[in-house]
């Protein structure tokens, strides 16, 4: 609060730099249409045709891209000096009711220094292989937002150096919950999901490298570590 | 059947200053039993807040001697699975209820414990009476803390009238080795139907 009573916003931490503006709550904004996010026309020049279309709904950005380059643009996005999108809050994915409609992947990024956030989609044509490129290598919290994604829509990041199961088991074999043409209820019956689900072994779901303990891996007692290797029932 | 806290006739002094009193074993042993039944809670969902309001101190879970919980399965007498089991967490439930000694029950809390509730999909358990036997199922969505402290009563007479003399309340249910499931599949379905668990209530009692 400034002397003569008006709001001055400390901004710390900025590229923006100190003649930066105000961050505001957006008001009035429509749901269609607006300027899109500033990081859209270097983009554009940067990729051209990869670029294929621009939406900004409710004053976000969406860029949808061609699938192939999502690698190259998302690791542009990440390092170019001028956009630092240093955050990427959410991978997921969209399937829609209608059959023609492509499946998109989702990535939602966020930078920090510039505040932005932009939206990008890939989207993946009926009959296509499900595979969109990692970007496991520029945001190591894509690690579990991949398997989650690969887990619940059957999509394959290609580069993930470990794409398994993430929310269901591994041996789960049901297929794909949240593909539209996945029962609500699953494919198998209850008895027979129940006998799988019996079946398994609660601790060997885990890889040693998820463990607490892994650091310290090399220092356990040789009886230990064979247990944990094999995925061999402990505690009993 | 149970002591009476009032002064009891089968309370008789023999002599000037040794008393002795005289009981079924089995009144003896399930007074013992019902009133220090220690409980582990396997809280999965928001059943285990309401399990925590029951435990604190305006409901206080010690006046029905469960002073002690336990968080060990090796340590406790009563399972209260409170909250919904998907089909995930299904072998780690019935390994802890293997490893609990006996004797031992176990309570059934909420209605997604005890038939899958609302989650009537391809994740969760529908019951974990498919997995497990239960004693008491506790109605609710979450129940009150009254709901749970009813059911706890209610195990507490169903451990007052047991009788020693019928080993078969001791057994350990084998499951059947190739499937590892206690009860017949064709039951599983039949009460995993919609609706057809909450019709089906008595069915760990086999």
């Amino acid at each position: 609060m400034s002397n003569d009573g008006s709001f001055a916003p400390v901004v710390a931490g900025s590229a923006l730099g100190a003649g930066a503006p105000a961050p505001v709550s957006p008001r009035n904004v429509a749901h269609r249409g607006g300027d899109p996010n500033q990081s859209v026309e270097p983009m554009r020049q940067q990729f051209g045709a990869a670029v294929r279309r621009v939406d900004v709904v409710w004053g976000e950005t969406t860029v949808v891209i061609d699938p192939a380059r999502v690698h190259d643009v998302i690791r542009w996005l990440h390092d170019d000096t001028s956009q630092r999108y240093d955050y990427l809050s959410d991978v997921t994915a969209v399937e829609f009711r209608d059959l023609e409609q492509p499946i998109e992947v989702v990535w939602h990024l966020r930078s920090l220094p510039y505040r932005r956030f932009l939206r990008v989609k890939a989207q993946i044509d009926r009959g296509a292989a499900l595979e969109v490129p990692s970007v496991w290598d520029i945001y190591k919290g894509a690690d579990w937002l991949e398997r989650e994604c690969y887990d619940m829509f059957g999509i394959r990041f290609v580069g993930h150096p470990d794409l398994r199961r993430l929310l269901m088991w591994e041996q789960y074999n049901e297929g794909f919950p949240l593909r539209k043409d996945f029962p609500l209820r699953g494919r198998f019956s209850r008895s027979e999901q129940l006998r799988q689900a019996l079946a398994a072994n609660p601790e060997a779901r885990y890889s040693k490298d998820e463990l607490s303990i892994a650091d310290a891996f090399e220092d356990l007692p040789a009886d230990m570590r064979r247990r944990l290797t094999t995925g061999e029932r402990t505690g009993e | 059947m149970g002591l009476s806290p009032r002064p009891d006739p089968r309370f008789v002094e023999t002599s000037s200053n040794e008393p002795w009193i005289t009981t079924k074993l089995d009144a003896f042993v399930n007074w013992g039993r019902k009133n220090s039944l220690w409980p582990m809670p396997f809280g999965t969902a928001c059943c285990a807040i309401e399990f925590m309001a029951t435990a604190a101190s305006k409901y206080d879970l010690a006046r029905f001697g469960m002073e002690r919980q336990a968080f060990s399965p090796r340590q406790a007498d009563l399972l209260i699975c409170a909250g919904r089991v998907p089909f995930k967490l299904a072998p780690v439930l019935r390994r802890i209820w293997q490893q609990m000694p006996q004797p031992k029950w176990c309570i059934s809390m909420g209605a997604c414990a005890s038939t899958g509730g609302m989650f009537d999909n391809y994740a969760v358990v529908q019951g974990i009476d498919s997995i497990i036997p239960v004693d008491v199922y506790v109605p609710g969505c979450p129940p009150r803390p009254e709901g749970l402290l009813y059911g706890i009563i209610m195990l507490q007479k169903k451990v007052a009238n047991e009788h020693s003399g019928d080993k078969s309340l001791r057994n350990e249910m084998e499951p059947d080795p190739d499937t590892q499931l206690y009860i017949p599949p064709s039951v599983i379905d039949e009460v995993s139907e919609p609706f057809g668990n909450s019709i089906h209530q008595t069915r760990s009692g086999l």
